[in-house]
């Protein structure tokens, strides 16, 4: 699903984020990326979607080669990419259901296919009957719900969440991850960044800890391994 | 890629609802571009009057050529002939000199009768040619021409004349080159900061997969509605404007052979190319603006 082979990414100010980074990350898998801060996590999850292209080597994404992809080939690769974000990314001005069903609006879905997929993808995170409500007016615990209601409206193959439990308080945190499981075992790949350690060490997974540009340590059913 | 008309009315409707919903931005676009096109508009009425004026002028230039006294008839017609052979003359008439006289006695008074007794006047070919600006060329190569006296068109004031209009006709291109840089330059800027407003939201398309044209189309039809709004009132203006003007000047001027274009064939002309600039510029100031915002 996910193959980096020899990837560096040296930004135009001279940082190295990460130098030959090797991984495979297989369709179904759930993936944890750790590591201190500044180490690099962020560089991995935003090749993934190619906000970032790799400066040598391969990533290529359920088939897709990033590195040599057109710029008008990207949004091709970003409808099998669902991306979550600690700050949600939800448009103020839209209700719940429209910041979902943009998704699928800007893909030219059917307006069918929209109004029946997002009714589907509220019911799976809860929130079917807070459509009409903007996301202002629901909890960050709610909001993130919708975040997460876009990312796998258009069925994506992979889920990449960076940090998306960043915001929220550990109640809310834990019901966040039971959404990204039941996700997982749809079948869905995710790959999430995280530094919430008591999550990593509970709901064991595969853990990539990321130092210093590489990779640290490659573990099924891995711990978090750093001190929170 | 052939784009679905329910896109396509998506985007209509996502262009309106931008503009409603930015207001006070679309108020100083749209008002960005009303005031430019107004200057501009107005200038480019000047200049093309002012245009005319000079044409009209340059195309009353012509050379007479006088006929030597020694010439016979059958000279004159030689030298008709070469005259003629000359690739710049549009026409050429005789006007004898007995002709020229009563000429000179209508305008100048019956005074000049006198010379009716013996007329110190030529013979002369009155040489037009096809384009003004050749008249001290082809007057030079007829005065070559045996049997030619002199050939006159008033060299100074005619030379001046094309100096003048030739510089008038630059000055006015760069001037107007100039007014409609810089209505482009305050446009994009407007629109840049109506599309700032929003780069989240054109983040967020990016994220979920949008493709650029998908993103550009509501803000191009955006900046297409700007460009026309913007448009109305430099047009209602310069065609009312124009209506007076003309004719409140018109009459007193036309006594000096001074003709002003007319209100149709100046306001219509006018009127589309001021709606394609607006509409141009609208659309250009969106693109380069959004293109920008794109590569997220």
């Amino acid at each position: 699903m996910i193959e980096m082979q020899g990837v560096t990414k040296k930004y135009p100010n001279g940082v190295t984020a990460l130098s030959g980074i090797d991984v495979t990350i297989k369709q179904g898998e759930f993936v944890y990326i750790v590591g201190p801060s500044g180490a690099g996590k962020s560089t991995f999850i935003k090749l993934i979607y190619r906000e970032e292209k790799p400066t040598d080597g391969q990533v290529v994404v359920g088939g897709i080669n990033t590195a040599n992809l057109k710029q008008r080939s990207v949004p091709t690769l970003r409808r099998q990419v669902g991306v979550v974000f600690q700050d949600f990314k939800l448009l103020p001005l839209l209700n719940v259901y429209e910041n979902v069903a943009f998704a699928l609006e800007v893909i030219e879905e059917e307006p069918k296919v929209i109004r029946k997929r997002v009714m589907e993808v509220l019911d799976l995170v809860g929130l079917k009957h807070k459509a009409r409500m903007l996301p202002t007016e629901l909890s960050g615990g709610e909001q993130q719900r919708v975040a997460i209601a876009r990312s796998i409206v258009n069925n994506p193959k992979v889920v990449i969440a960076d940090e998306p439990t960043g915001n929220l308080d550990p109640d809310t945190s834990w019901d966040i991850m039971s959404l990204f499981e039941t996700i997982n075992e749809r079948g869905t790949t995710i790959v999430m960044a995280t530094h919430n350690k008591e999550i990593v060490n509970t709901i064991r997974r595969r853990v990539i800890a990321i130092e210093n540009g590489r990779i640290a340590r490659d573990e099924q059913r891995g711990d978090y391994g750093y001190e929170a | 890629m052939a784009m679905k008309p329910r896109t396509f009315r998506r985007h209509f409707r996502e262009s309106f609802k931008n503009m409603r919903r930015n207001g006070w931005m679309t108020f100083a676009a749209v008002s960005a571009v009303t005031v430019t096109l107004l200057l501009t508009g107005v200038f480019l009425v000047i200049m093309l009057n002012l245009n005319k004026i000079g044409t009209d002028i340059e195309n009353d230039v012509e050379v007479r050529v006088h006929v030597k006294l020694t010439a016979s008839e059958s000279d004159r017609e030689r030298l008709k002939k070469q005259i003629e052979s000359l690739p710049e003359i549009e026409s050429i008439s005789f006007s004898s000199k007995e002709e020229e006289l009563q000429n000179l006695i209508k305008d100048m008074g019956s005074d000049f009768s006198l010379f009716e007794q013996n007329n110190p006047l030529y013979d002369v070919f009155i040489v037009k040619t096809a384009r003004p600006q050749d008249t001290p060329e082809v007057a030079r190569k007829i005065e070559q021409i045996e049997y030619t006296e002199k050939a006159v068109y008033g060299e100074e004031k005619v030379e001046n004349l094309f100096n003048f209009m030739k510089t008038a006709r630059n000055v006015g291109i760069v001037l107007v080159a100039g007014l409609l840089f810089t209505a482009m330059f305050l446009i994009s800027n407007t629109i840049k900061i109506t599309i700032f407003a929003r780069r989240k939201e054109i983040e967020i398309m990016k994220l979920v997969g949008a493709t650029n044209g998908f993103i550009r189309w509501p803000f191009l039809l955006e900046g297409l509605w700007i460009g026309m709004l913007g448009s109305i009132v430099p047009i209602a203006a310069i065609a009312a404007g124009y209506y007076y003007t003309e004719q409140a000047i018109a009459a007193r001027l036309s006594s000096h052979f001074i003709e002003f274009i007319g209100f149709l064939p100046l306001v219509l002309p006018v009127t589309v190319l001021l709606l394609v600039i607006a509409v141009f510029i609208g659309i250009w100031g969106s693109f380069i603006s959004v293109r920008r915002f794109m590569n997220v």
